[in-house]
């Protein structure tokens, strides 16, 4: 049976781990290399490795940081953080990167996501979507959270879907980073009205909570990333967690 | 013992290549089809789809010269992935796009490659994850894995060799998919053992010690 993935999302900026509250006051949280070495050594089902500077700043990804992360880590890598060409992916596969995860760029070019998927399979498109709740409905943004666009989540999925995308990562800005939880309601919404893969992001804290987006909001994995930075949590101990309740997880022996 | 990496395209080989350094295997990046000729074991990953991968292949004298080394050499071959898939007959994928209904594969294993839709899949596609993969009778590839392990796995076909007794384990998404298939020499891999942690790798060094 397929396992639920549980997936450790690591954000950085200038070469530091860091972690913010609703993509904002970001907190340095020690260096990059050593938090891959230790989820590789953890046996964990995938990593999300995210630029959150690239795009703002309008500069190639950090291809350095990312091909020595690479050489660490043999589990599923997904790169995200100012991809908009079709040669900086061509680069960032080349390097060790499993898939790639683009947000800003769909908006302004949505072409992008089928000629990365044309080229390399759908499977290594992760379209990446963050979302606020305003004025009772969800609206997209992009440039990390910076500047609204005019689409709502599930339009916005269906024709990243329809592009060629081959897992959505949707990330609720609001409840970032702040551990109580996820906007269960966003990714049913989603689960219903998609076939691929859909990741929830934006809120990973109490253990039912990550349970219910398994079992009722249908999320394929699970993005988390304070968790793992400011409690004793560990992906494992989720894992056992959820085995107990009846999900499929890999368990590391 | 020279391994060889085939880059017949795009692809994640940088972590093909670290797999292998993890066991202190050197390998090499072959790029060029007439470097087949100094290889033992080459290893044929792959990411993106049959047919125009097939057609880079074909176009660029890799698919020649990756026949010869395996048929008239006998050169030990592990396909990951597209890799594997590429070992059949036919694949269906893409096909419709050089205006075929399937293109030829290597043919070093029969069978053909199909959409898991087309093999009863109601599941969401891509398969896209860690999955346990299970076995009947043993063979050198999963030398010292254990039954259920999962690994992972990225694919939306399925390899479907006319002869059952090639494939030696599956993997269940609800139907069964040909998770690792071999003949003789010839190995392949649905899943990726350079991307499914210490199991994956053990694989990786089974295909090497055979």
């Amino acid at each position: 049976m397929l396992k639920v993935r549980i997936i450790p999302t690591l954000l950085y900026k200038d070469f530091s781990l860091v972690k913010g509250i609703g993509f904002d006051s970001w907190r340095r949280i020690g260096p990059i290399l050593p938090a891959v070495k230790i989820f590789n050594s953890r046996e964990v089902d995938e990593l999300i490795f995210l630029d959150i500077t690239s795009t703002n700043k309008g500069i190639n990804p950090d291809y350095e940081s990312i091909s020595e992360l690479s050489k660490f880590c043999f589990v599923p890598l997904t790169v995200g953080g100012g991809i908009n060409s079709i040669e900086q992916v061509d680069k960032i596969i080349e390097i060790g990167a499993d898939k790639v995860s683009i947000n800003t760029a769909c908006y302004e070019n949505p072409q992008i996501i089928s000629d990365v998927a044309n080229r390399f399979g759908k499977q290594c498109v992760v379209a990446s979507i963050d979302v606020r709740f305003e004025n009772n409905e969800w609206i997209c943004y992009k440039n990390s959270g910076l500047k609204k666009t005019n689409k709502t989540p599930l339009e916005w999925a269906k024709e990243l879907e329809s592009l060629g995308a081959g897992e959505i990562l949707i990330t609720s800005i609001d409840r970032d980073g702040l551990m109580k939880g996820y906007d269960q309601e966003l990714i049913s919404l989603l689960t219903n009205n998609l076939r691929i893969p859909v990741v929830a992001s934006g809120g990973a804290g109490p253990f039912d909570d990550l349970y219910d987006a398994v079992s009722n909001s249908k999320a394929s994995a699970l993005a988390a990333a304070s968790i793992f930075q400011f409690t004793q949590n560990t992906p494992n101990d989720i894992k056992k967690f959820l085995k107990k309740k009846g999900i499929p997880v890999r368990l590391n022996s | 013992m020279n391994v060889g990496i085939i880059k017949y395209g795009l692809g994640n080989i940088a972590s093909v290549y670290n797999a292998l350094k993890t066991f202190n295997q050197k390998s090499k990046i072959i790029e060029r089809p007439n470097d087949i000729d100094k290889l033992d074991f080459l290893i044929l990953p792959g990411v993106g789809n049959f047919s125009q991968s097939k057609f880079i292949l074909d176009q660029n004298g890799w698919t020649e010269k990756i026949l010869d080394s395996v048929i008239n050499k006998k050169k030990p071959i592990l396909g990951i992935c597209l890799g594997m898939q590429l070992l059949a007959s036919w694949g269906y994928e893409g096909a419709s796009e050089f205006n075929k209904e399937k293109t030829q594969g290597f043919g070093l294993i029969d069978g053909e490659v199909k959409s898991l839709l087309d093999i009863g899949c109601d599941k969401r596609i891509p398969h896209m994850g860690w999955n346990e993969i299970t076995w009947e009778c043993s063979h050198k590839i999963l030398d010292g894995v254990s039954k259920n392990t999962d690994f992972y796995f990225v694919h939306s076909y399925v390899f479907v060799p006319a002869n059952k007794a090639n494939i030696i384990a599956t993997s269940n998404y609800p139907s069964p998919v040909t998770a690792v298939i071999a003949k003789d020499h010839i190995w392949g891999v649905q899943f990726h053992p350079e991307k499914s942690s210490k199991a994956g790798l053990k694989v990786i060094k089974n295909f090497l010690d055979q």
